[in-house]
């Protein structure tokens, strides 16, 4: 019960440091309203007229896929905090302090968390404007927001294992982010599962982006009647399987990062 | 009085290289160890095990009367670190740089701010206190972290090479600093590659070489063991060498050394201002006007030269 009051306790001032920092060189900030913006006006846009989802507008359709790979993009700025506070020595500061050996983790995923939802609330209100719309109630429309920001919290943790272990802010910055570019395409978050050739149809329908996409798409009624959703029980239980997703890449990487952490050394 | 810092058969490999080879240290409460040697002779690797950063292959710490094996955390409550090791925050400022790590140190809110403004007035930092660090110059940068190292007045500081890269005029001020916090009774380890920093600073001084201690004890020991002050004349015509040389065997006891091609003669001497004044007014009877005449006090390239048979420098790569 200590420990955990402690890194709360650190994990808090090491956040406020981060959140200072953001502050300091605002360009990350402005990397992060831009990049939304430009998503979902070019999606919205350009692909808008030459994908055909049938009996549904695409923008609806798509912006839940466009919220789930930029918080998964989002995410992979953890990779390039850790690694630069390892290469300028802040780490072993911390390291060499007698705070909790998790509060650097939780404080900089809790921070990269932050800045997801600021991401989040400008890319929401960039979808109001091109005419996106949250079809439900004000519970399921939260429960959606509170899912996509659990996953966002995930997948930090993910890019944090990816930093702790490369050598420099450049390979974290290739690393962190190299693999989101298969995970994010090939998934249902742009198109329909069966689209995709059949081998990589299995792949489609489990993947978490599929799972979080298709259970926005739910939570918000921006999917039709009649919507391809795939097969089996991830498309029967898209909310569950997205839970699970959270779950076990959390049980994974949670202890593999403080394990990392604990040897990271910066030379 | 109690032993504050302890090491015991310490060893450290990476991939091949032993970077610390069996490294034994005892520094007792309250005074000042310098652990003195060129880039890669084992100084950060240690400082690193001794602040529980890095894990030895072999060897017991002690800091503080704990086991840094068993009790990591422990020693981590009475230990400051400063230098090459760990860094302060760039994007900070210097204030919020020392009340964050003095939150850290589980001091309490109003504690930390209390004494963040402390160290700031004490290291002369008031002005730039809220000025982010990226904009401080390498002495100011330096006295912060030395300032974070001693937020919570640790019993024992690590100082990793703490004024390597500075000016010598902010390094004098480094060493005002430094020698304040050792009198109010600190135990500090203090890596350097500057005999003169060692000197002026420490109690006690261990010579390392590549992971082993080659020579310790008290600065005035060590420099009489490396031979003292040096003569050295240096003459504008090849057919004054040898006068002089005899001047300076008579000065020196027969310790001249003539290096023919740089025209310069020099010899160990117990007393480097009798034997430059004897040796001038020799100089001036015999009508010689040198090129240069002077008193070289041993440097570390001096130390390691009479210790090792090899330079200093060449030992950086």
């Amino acid at each position: 019960m200590t420990a955990m009051v402690g890194t709360l306790h650190d994990g808090w001032v090491v956040t406020k440091r981060n959140l200072i920092k953001i502050r300091r060189i605002p360009d990350l900030l402005i990397f992060s309203t831009i990049q939304p913006i430009m998503f979902v006006l070019l999606f919205a846009y350009v692909f808008g007229g030459s994908i055909q989802i049938p009996g549904v507008s695409y923008k609806d359709y798509l912006m839940p896929g466009i919220f789930v790979q930029t918080v998964a993009f989002g995410a992979g700025i953890t990779a390039i905090g850790l690694a630069d506070d390892m290469q300028r020595g802040i780490v072993d500061r911390f390291r060499s302090l007698p705070m909790s050996r998790a509060a650097v983790l939780v404080g900089r995923t809790t921070s990269d968390l932050l800045n997801n939802l600021f991401t989040v609330i400008v890319m929401s209100l960039t979808g109001l404007l091109v005419g996106w719309r949250i079809h439900t109630g004000f519970g399921k429309g939260l429960a959606g927001y509170v899912l996509l920001l659990l996953f966002a919290y995930s997948m930090s943790w993910i890019s944090a294992v990816i930093g702790l272990s490369a050598k420099s802010v450049e390979v974290a910055q290739s690393a962190g982010f190299i693999w989101m570019f298969p995970l994010t395409f090939l998934s249902s978050a742009f198109v329909a599962i069966d689209t995709l050739p059949g081998w990589l149809q299995p792949i489609a329908n489990w993947n978490p982006i599929s799972a979080l996409a298709l259970s926005l798409r739910d939570l918000w009624g921006n999917a039709p009647e009649g919507l391809a959703r795939g097969h089996g029980f991830p498309a029967d239980h898209p909310v569950l399987l997205s839970l699970m997703w959270c779950t076990l890449i959390l049980a994974v990487c949670v202890p593999l990062a403080i394990n990392r952490y604990r040897r990271a050394a910066h030379r | 009085m109690g032993v504050a810092i302890l090491a015991e058969g310490l060893v450290k490999r990476f991939g091949t290289v032993v970077a610390v080879d069996g490294l034994d240290l005892e520094v007792p409460e309250g005074t000042v160890l310098g652990l003195l040697g060129p880039n890669g002779a084992g100084k950060t690797t240690t400082v690193r095990m001794l602040s529980t950063l890095l894990k030895p292959d072999r060897g017991r710490l002690e800091v503080g009367g704990i086991d840094v094996d068993l009790y990591p955390q422990r020693v981590r409550k009475v230990i400051g670190l400063s230098g090459q090791s760990a860094a302060v925050d760039e994007y900070l400022t210097g204030y919020e740089n020392l009340e964050m790590i003095g939150r850290l140190y589980q001091l309490g809110k109003s504690k930390a701010r209390e004494r963040a403004n402390d160290l700031l007035e004490r290291f002369e930092l008031t002005d730039a206190a809220n000025r982010p660090v990226k904009t401080y110059s390498g002495g100011m940068r330096r006295r912060l972290d030395l300032a974070a190292a001693l937020i919570v007045s640790p019993p024992v500081v690590f100082l990793d090479e703490p004024t390597t890269g500075l000016d010598p005029r902010s390094r004098m001020g480094m060493w005002d600093i430094i020698g304040e916090r050792v009198r109010s009774g600190a135990t500090v380890l203090l890596t350097t590659q500057y005999l003169e920093e060692a000197d002026r600073l420490a109690d006690e001084i261990v010579v390392i070489d590549k992971g082993k201690a080659i020579a310790r004890g008290k600065a005035d020991e060590l420099k009489r063991e490396f031979g003292g002050e040096r003569l050295v004349v240096v003459v504008r015509e090849r057919a004054e060498l040898e006068p002089v040389r005899q001047m300076l065997d008579e000065v020196s006891g027969g310790r001249a050394v003539a290096d023919v091609s740089a025209h310069e003669i020099s010899a160990e001497v117990t007393s480097g201002p009798r034997a430059l004044t004897d040796v001038v007014l020799r100089l001036n009877a015999a009508e010689i006007d040198p090129v240069d005449i002077g008193i070289h006090r041993p440097t570390l390239d001096d130390v390691f030269l009479k210790l090792t048979g090899h330079a200093a420098e060449e030992k950086s790569q």
